[in-house]
């Protein structure tokens, strides 16, 4: 288990165990969604927003 | 002895769907590749790492880069799930409308226009409420239900000066009182695999919107109508999405060819992930067996 900055509000981010690169998580202090771009080193970069053509 | 397969995944986000995809190759030991959508770029004239996959499993979110990389890997002769032609038309409402009206499939009354003021008389004609899709978009978003006059020239005006060329194609369907529910059936080829009922206090049930699910049994109807709409549209991993009709019974609203299954799954107990993983498998052979 592996912790982050959020680079939204610098709240510590814990990733689960499990956790991939390509996941999308929530910080749980500004709910702000983060996407996982690396495990080890763990790091994170805000998602990016939502496009008018996503969907399933 | 078979030769060992090759597998791609295209995605753009690791959802907790792609968890469990990766998760079901994994345990059947398939080399497979995971192929992020942002990061991939084909080359016409170089499609040989492209061609080494007996097969690619599209689960883009965005459905322009998942149905362009379908058509590349299409034209390569990669067979995909789905396939480019499936996407074209499951991607889009209208297109989905065209040939469930052609194979007589029921579904909700539509009338299309291509400007406000046609659209507007369509309307009227059609009486209300009435329903506004976007011909492509997904997890209910951007429909409008349009009670009156007044809001249908305030929607038409927004949709035509602040929408995308997309919205200039007016979509309107008939608003279905549905028993506060819809039903979403998971299709693979020929096989109807599980189902669910959606429901919300909302008249919009997306689980994507705040819906819930329960696990709906698969009626002789339920089956006839998914085996139809699938064959319609071409066949392949598809989530139907079926409403019920107070007067004509069932009916098909959509068709999803990358569907999300994380309320599915848990519900029926099924290994979904799985049983698509198997299926890409078998499009994979087919093509070793050609």
């Amino acid at each position: 288990m592996s912790t982050v900055a959020c680079p939204e509000c610098a709240a510590e981010v814990t990733l689960a165990d499990g956790t991939e690169a390509g996941e999308i998580i929530v910080c749980p202090d500004c709910g702000v969604d983060l996407e996982v771009t690396s495990i080890d080193p763990a790091a994170v970069q805000l998602a990016p927003m939502e496009q008018e053509d996503w969907g399933e | 002895m078979q030769r060992r397969l090759k597998i791609g995944v295209l995605y753009s986000r690791v959802r907790v769907e792609e968890k469990w995809i990766f998760g079901a190759m994994e345990k059947r030991g398939i080399d497979y590749d995971r192929l992020d959508d942002r990061a991939i770029s084909f080359d016409l004239e170089k499609p040989e790492p492209w061609k080494q996959y007996d097969a690619v499993l599209e689960r883009s979110i965005s459905y322009n880069s998942g149905l362009y990389a379908l058509r590349l890997l299409n034209a390569f002769g990669v067979p995909t799930v789905n396939t480019a032609a499936v996407a074209e038309v499951c991607g889009d409402k209208l297109m989905t409308s065209a040939v469930l009206a052609r194979d007589g499939v029921p579904q909700p009354h539509n009338v299309t226009a291509f400007s406000p003021e046609a659209a507007l008389e369509a309307i009227e004609t059609f009486g209300y409420p009435v329903v506004l899709k976007p011909v492509v978009g997904s997890w209910g978003r951007l429909l409008a239900k349009i009670n009156d006059r007044d809001a249908a020239e305030a929607v038409l005006e927004h949709k035509s000066t602040l929408g995308s060329v997309q919205h200039s194609v007016f979509y309107i369907q008939e608003f279905i009182e549905k028993p506060g529910r819809d039903i979403r059936i998971i299709m693979i080829g020929d096989k109807v695999l599980t189902g669910m009922y959606r429901s919300s206090e909302h008249w919009i049930t997306n689980t994507a919107r705040g819906g819930s699910g329960e696990l709906c049994p698969i009626t002789p109807e339920i089956e006839d109508i998914c085996l139809r709409a699938s064959k319609a549209v071409g066949g392949g991993l598809l989530g139907v999405d079926l409403v019920e009709h107070p007067e004509k019974g069932l009916v098909v609203n959509e068709i999803n060819h990358t569907m999300e299954f994380h309320t599915m799954q848990p519900v029926s107990g099924i290994d979904i992930a799985g049983e698509i993983v198997d299926y890409v498998v078998g499009i994979a052979r087919m093509k070793d067996e050609l």
